[in-house]
This record gives C-alpha cells, structure tokens and sequence, in this order.
C-alpha cells in the first residue's frame, strides 16, 4: 500500500506546475555562471588568489576547468536549494488540508504513517531528481564547456589541490552527502507542513530556520561555536565540501583517495539521519492524532 | 731559532707559503662549465612543500636557455610555481658583469668541502641584490647558493649532482623561499569545520620548499622560444 501511496504522492508533485521552477531556476543560474566564468574566469580566481600573485606563477587558465566551475556553482547555490526544497515539501500535507483533500486522503484505508511517509520518500524523489539534474548541468556540462585538469579547491587558509583522475568520485560522494542535507530540509518542511493549514508557513518558516542557522554558522563568535554550531544542521550540510579536503604525506603531497578526517563526515551525516528520524517522528506521531477538519 | 732555520730552507726550497685564493678565477672555471650547456629540456618530479598548499607530485618540464632564461611547466595538471624558480639556473649569478665577490672560506655542503663566494652586483637595477655560492672546487660545481633578491627576499638552492655533472646539470635541485600568508575571508570559502586542528609549529614556518627530481634531459638540441611565453 506505501508503494501505491508513493507513487501517487510522486504523481501529484509532478502535475504541479510549481515543481519545475526549481529545475528551471537551477538551470538559468548554473548557465548564468558557467556564462560569467567562461566571460571572467581570471578575475574569479583572481579573487583567491590575489595575495600569492608575487610569489607565484598561476595558471588561471588550467585552474578555471569543469571540476572547479562545478565547485564554485555548488558553492553558490546549494545554500539557496533549501528554498526550492521548501517549495514542494512545505506543501505537502498542509497544501491537501488548504484544498480539502487531506480528510479524504486520511479516510482511505491506509495508516497516517504510511502517508506521512509516502510523502517523505516522494520528496526525497524530488530531492534525488533536482541534485541528478543539478550534477548534469553543473559537472558535466561544465566539463564539456571548460575542459578538465586537477581541481583546486579554496579553504579559509589553504589551497587543495586534487589529480583530476581523483575527482570524480569526490563529486559522487558530495552530491550523495547534498542529497542527505536537502531530504533533512523535506524532512523539516513536512513536519512544519503537518502543523499548519496552508502552505506559505511551513515554507516560510523552513526557510526562515535555514537562514538563521546559516547565519549564525557564519558569525563563527565562540559563543556560537561552542554552543549551538555543533548541533545546528546548516553546518553538517556543509559536509559536502569535506570530500574535496585532501591530506597530505609528510612531504606536504596529496594523497590520492584520501579525505581530511573523514570520522568527521560520517559524525556530520548521522547528525543530519538523526534530523531526518526526529522531524518524521514528531510528524508522525502529531499527525496520527491530528484531528483533521478540512 | 729552528724556526726561522726551516722557514728560510723552505724559502731556498721555493715551496710556496699560502696566500690568498683567487675567487675570480673559481668562478670562471665554474662559468666555462655552465657554458657548455646553450639550452635544455628537462622532464622531472616536483614535490611541493609549503604550509598553505596541499598539492599532488607533479609531472613538470623544465625548459632552460641561454644566458638566464627557464621556465618550468606543468603540461599535464595544475601546479602553482614560485617565480623564483628561475634562479634555479646558477648562470643567472654567473652571468653578472659588474660586482664585488669576497672569500667566504670553506664550507661543508652535502659532506663536500666547498668555497663560499658571496657576490653583491654593483648594478642598481640588477634584481639580485647579493648572492653567496658554494663552489666544489674539485669539479667546479655550484653545490648551493643564497640568492637574495630586490623584489622576492630570499632564496636558497641545494643541487645535486648525478649523471649529468660534466654538463654541471643537476639530478635534484632543493628550493627554498619566502612565502605570504594565505588567508580568506569566511564569507568567501565558507569551509566545512571537520575539527582538523592546526599545526602551530607549523604556521610560523613561512618557507616554502619545492623539490624538483630529474629524469631525463635533452641537452643542446634547441628550446622554442614559445616554451617561455
């Protein structure tokens, strides 16, 4: 029964006129920058490198390949996708109570459960098929426009540097642990959804919850750090960046296949699975006892 | 009153007492060596150290003419160069013209006794503002040297010689020099905090160290002038 339940949940995202936005806006702005890298690629890596520019000699050209566009276009947009997340999962339950279809859906003989969870796994869809897209436009599209070469990739104080025969998999395993961060943002946005009547809140109020912890993961100020930061999902979301931290032998030489302290990612993805399991809990247990008027 | 006795037979015996060295004249000999190469390509290894950089052994070119010219690529992948690499080439101080050279004595480099010649050019716009050499004056090779220079401070060179010592062409040349800081604002890398720690030995090291392997060299046989563009 879930299964049917999963298929009509998926049936009724993608009759909606509003899940394509987010595909669209993905679309125009990874071509928007592909456009402004291919048009200005030194200055944008002029930007980083600036300081080392008398000391060394930079290869602007090899540096502005496929792999690093895809760097710099994940980097921009998947702080904003959480939006596009919201659109469709904040929409969810309290979009059927706004059209008067959720009393009817929870007549049928199925569980609340295993409607609440077809609308999960329907989502997590939805999420799977937004990052499949953003990986086509963004890694290999890029690829094919800018060429490939090793990828550098920028920390607050060093430069990595990866063989281009040790990427791929990298990008593989950060779209896997960006799938995981945005299912924690449907997750969060149908739990707001089980509360609320109409829709604009629960996508309001994910979005809202995502801008004030990604604020207060930038401020970096000790009371935070120590606090909250440790906890707070905007910052395991990062996780993704992770796979593109190398280690180095003694020499100071990348090793290939290797990742800075990987325990850290795994830390990261069970904090971000252990949101997932809270926010279904909490939607599943308000939602079996929900009285449902509309 | 033995002693002037010996001194006076050694004086009757012509046997010359020491005196000064004559520098000059190491150098030239070091020179005319050095001049037996015209240009140079030279397939090698890089192995980058510097605190802020984590990059991958690199396959490089190193592509070298006559008097001063060298540049070293990485034609497969990416590999941020230091721009002083290009006193990795000793005809650079060689070549000088007008300076003052002084005896610095005799050190030990790599367990060989070497002369130490420090050179100051007496140029203004020369950007080499002093050099010291260490010359094994038994094959007359520059074994190290100590450029420091008007616009990129200090850097040290230790070669080592192979196969290829009669042209005076290193098997393994050790760079070091001087490196900035490297900082971002978070606004603009914001980093993914996976609890690395950072090394605070470390971070007051601001040398930067490369290390180039050769492989193979193609002596004499002509570099393109496109190679240094």
């Amino acid at each position: 029964m879930l299964w049917q339940l999963f298929k009509i949940e998926l049936f009724k995202i993608f009759k909606r006129p509003r899940t394509f936005i987010a595909f669209g806006a993905i679309a125009v702005i990874v071509v928007l920058i592909q456009f402004a890298l291919k048009v200005n690629g030194k200055d944008f890596v002029e930007l980083f490198l600036d300081s080392q520019e008398d000391i060394f000699d930079v290869p602007y050209e090899k540096i502005m390949n496929g792999y690093f566009v895809c760097v710099a276009v994940l980097h921009t947009i998947l702080i904003h996708v959480p939006l596009l997340v919201a659109l469709i999962a904040g929409d969810m339950l309290s979009g059927e109570a706004n059209a008067g279809t959720l009393r009817l859906l929870a007549g049928r003989p199925v569980s609340r459960t295993q409607i609440v969870l077809a609308k999960f796994f329907a989502s997590s869809v939805y999420v799977l098929l937004l990052l499949i897209w953003m990986a086509m436009l963004a890694l290999f599209l890029s690829m094919l426009i800018f060429g490939t070469n090793d990828l550098v990739v920028f920390k607050e104080d060093a430069i990595h540097v990866m063989n281009q025969d040790d990427v791929l998999w990298r990008f593989i395993a950060a779209f896997v642990f960006a799938a995981l961060a945005l299912t924690m943002i449907a997750a969060m946005a149908i739990m707001f959804s089980a509360f609320a009547e109409n829709s604009i809140g629960p996508i309001v109020a994910t979005v809202c919850i995502v801008v004030v912890f990604t604020i207060i993961e930038q401020l970096r100020v000790p009371v935070f750090k120590e606090t909250i930061i440790p906890y707070s999902f905007t910052s395991h979301m990062l996780g993704w960046k992770g796979f593109f931290y190398v280690v180095t032998d003694a020499d100071g030489n990348t090793i290939d296949g290797s990742v800075e302290n990987p325990s850290a990612l795994v830390r990261s993805a069970l904090i971000l699975l252990g949101y997932i399991v809270l926010f279904l809990f909490i939607t599943i247990r308000y939602f079996k006892k929900k009285e449902i008027l509309s | 009153m033995a002693n002037y006795l010996y001194i006076a037979v050694l004086f009757l015996m012509g046997v010359d007492l020491p005196r000064g060295h004559d520098i000059n004249e190491t150098l030239r000999k070091v020179k005319e060596k050095y001049d037996k190469v015209d240009d140079y390509t030279a397939t090698g290894k890089l192995k980058t150290n510097i605190l802020f950089i984590k990059a991958p052994v690199a396959t490089v070119k190193v592509y070298y003419k006559k008097p001063d010219r060298l540049r070293i690529k990485n034609e497969k992948g990416v590999s941020l160069i230091p721009k002083g690499t290009v006193n990795i080439n000793p005809n650079n101080v060689l070549t000088l013209k007008d300076y003052e050279s002084f005896d610095g004595g005799i050190e030990k480099v790599n367990g060989k006794d070497c002369r130490v010649i420090k050179i100051f050019p007496l140029d203004d716009k020369n950007d080499i503002s002093r050099a010291t050499l260490y010359i094994d004056e038994t094959e007359m090779l520059v074994m190290r040297s100590v450029i420091t220079s008007k616009e990129n401070g200090t850097y040290e060179l230790v070669l080592t010689y192979g196969s290829q010592k009669d042209w005076a062409l290193p098997d393994k040349v050790n760079f070091t020099f001087n490196t900035k800081e490297f900082k971002l604002p978070k606004g603009i890398s914001i980093d993914y905090d996976n609890g690395t720690a950072k090394d605070s030995k470390k971070e007051k090291d601001k040398k930067g160290k490369i290390e180039i392997s050769y492989s193979s060299y193609v002596i004499n046989k002509g570099v393109a002038d496109s190679n240094f563009d």
